[in-house]
């Protein structure tokens, strides 16, 4: 089966009476020819990789290697351990949790892609979030990963997980519906509140843009991996508390990739346009490339030749292929 | 369908910072590694869209050259891609490029070790994910998630036959199969992408039985 529409997903977990994430499991043996425990096993690896990352970015600061970022998902778990906080001291767990993937990842440190780096902050954030609360076992949140990956993969097939094509609406937003289909069905929710708890949380994210500043993952990738991980979870409450998104979910994701078709090439990943080109934003840039280019100018490569190279934005006045070589 | 499994969305484990600009691009810098062959002696990265506006900043350059030097995408050393590439005496270059309607994040490698020369077009389109679009400038799509064939020979009547036959004989399922050529009775080059791991008596059964097969080129990176 091809995962391209939610609703056959749920209307196929209700006939053979299984979740989503069972059968997500299912297909995946199907059509891999691997054993369920093979797969689960799998996926329990990618699940620590996932808490590795989280416990080293909360450990200690993790700094990014522009400098421009790093250290918040540490602080903020100092922070939630004072007890003073708006939102519950568990619930933000969930930032921080987040923060911490992101910082990790942007640091060049090892992550999982859910579904994509700059978006992998989110679904550690409220799982590992879940497993410290402990109401729910390991095996139940990697059943919970299979729930979120057959979510991705419906968004991915009929719309988009890349920035670059669909803004971070894209990333972000996958991710954020993602984790809150995941959470619905760890809490035990049906296949119909997994959808609307989708449906909900992509309706946050519709028009979200992709804004790098200097084109790095940073800024603002990180908090909002952090202040997702909140909406994922809110979602998620909201779908099981019987709230449903009235755009039915598949039309949601839809709009997501018309949305993200109509979105200028400035703000899809190119680092030109939104946050990226604030005044802040564009002199972040330079400190970062004027550094880099100043550390490279002693090394021996050809590569030394292209850096050096001006930027040139939007496509005229950059070589063409046919006198490329 | 682009996106099949449960790993493709949860996964791949990866070093930072960006799916699309460091692991697919490990993941190319690995295909083109795999179609030449042999160990890269210099290699020229002209990058668009996307990729051209921000490889330094997400690290694509790093992690196309840790691909072409045969690193994993969770390997730790991607970082110092170009410290590793010093060691082996790899030449490299980047360039910006504008290649027309292609993905954003697309990228052409002209990789070229002691014996020959490939060039290889190729996307990264989301998740870790990339598609070969073109290989030596004909129009041939893969992704290297399957094991995949790559049988340069001469436009021959029976060639897919003889070489469908003997993948069958030999318990192999083709996935995906495209053949182009330069010109009827010319040059041709065919990819064909297969369900089970490809054992060396494959290769020899091949190249055995079809003299018109110049050369085969295995690639894989699942
Ligand atoms: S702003 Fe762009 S690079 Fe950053 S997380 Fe969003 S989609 Fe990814």
């Amino acid at each position: 089966m091809a995962f391209t529409h939610l609703h056959e997903l749920i209307r196929m977990a209700n006939e053979r009476g299984v979740t989503i994430g069972q059968l997500m499991l299912e297909v995946e043996a199907e059509q891999t020819g691997r054993t369920k425990e093979e797969i689960l096993a799998r996926m329990a690896r990618q699940f620590d990789v996932m808490e590795e990352a989280v416990r080293k970015g909360t450990r200690e600061p993790v700094m990014t290697r522009s400098g421009i970022t790093g250290g918040d998902g540490h602080r903020m778990h100092a922070y939630l351990q004072r007890g003073q906080s708006f939102v519950h001291p568990d619930t933000l767990r969930a930032t921080a949790y987040a923060l911490a993937v992101s910082e990790v990842n942007a640091g060049m440190g090892r992550i999982v892609a859910t579904p994509t780096a700059g978006s992998a902050g989110i679904l550690p954030g409220v799982l590992v979030a879940a497993l410290d609360s402990g109401r729910y076992r390991r095996e139940e949140l990697v059943m919970a990963l299979l729930t979120a990956a057959a979510i991705g993969l419906v968004i991915a097939n009929s719309a988009s997980i890349s920035g670059a094509a669909g803004g971070c609406q894209a990333e972000v937003g996958s991710a954020t519906a993602m984790a809150a289909g995941a959470l619905v069905e760890l809490a035990g929710g049906t296949p119909e509140q997994v959808g609307h708890a989708v449906g909900l949380a992509l309706k946050n994210s519709l028009g979200l843009v992709c804004d790098p500043v200097g084109g790095l993952v940073e800024v603002p990738c990180i908090v909002r991996n952090g202040l997702h991980a909140i909406t994922a979870m809110t979602a998620a409450d909201m779908a099981l508390a019987g709230v449903r998104s009235v755009i039915p979910p598949d039309e949601v994701i839809a709009v997501l990739h018309e949305i993200g078709k109509d979105m200028p090439v400035s703000l899809r990943e190119t680092g030109i346009g939104g946050l990226a080109g604030t005044p802040t934003g564009k002199a972040l840039r330079e400190k970062v490339f004027g550094d880099r280019a100043a550390r490279r100018n002693a090394g021996p490569t050809l590569a030394e030749a292209a850096c050096r190279e001006p930027a040139v934005a939007g496509g005229t006045g950059e070589s063409h292929r046919g006198d490329a070589s | 369908m682009k996106y099949q499994s449960a790993f493709d969305i949860i996964g791949p484990v990866m070093v930072g910072p960006s799916s699309s600009h460091t692991a697919g691009a490990v993941r190319i810098g690995n295909i083109v590694r795999q179609v030449l062959g042999e160990a890269p002696r210099r290699v020229k990265f002209e990058l668009a869209g996307s990729f051209a506006e921000t490889y330094r900043g997400h690290g694509t350059d790093l992690a196309l050259l840790a691909g072409v030097l045969g690193l994993p995408t969770d390997s730790e050393d991607i970082p110092n891609a170009e410290q590793v590439a010093a060691s082996h005496g790899l030449q490299y270059a980047f360039a910006k490029v504008n290649l027309g309607q292609v993905h954003p994040n697309t990228v052409l490698v002209t990789a070229t070790g002691d014996t020959r020369t490939v060039q290889v077009l190729a996307s990264s389109i989301g998740g870790g994910k990339v598609e070969v679009q073109e290989l030596d400038g004909l129009p041939l799509k893969f992704s290297g998630e399957r094991p995949t064939l790559i049988l340069y020979h001469e436009d021959r009547k029976g060639f897919l036959a003889t070489v469908s036959r003997i993948l069958d004989a030999s318990g192999y399922n083709i996935a995906r199969l495209a053949l182009e050529r330069r010109s009827r009775g010319g040059e041709a080059v065919t990819v064909c992408e297969v369900d089970e791991a490809v054992q060396e008596d494959l290769v020899q059964a091949l190249r055995g039985s079809i003299p018109v097969l110049r050369d085969i080129r295995l690639v894989y990176v699942a």
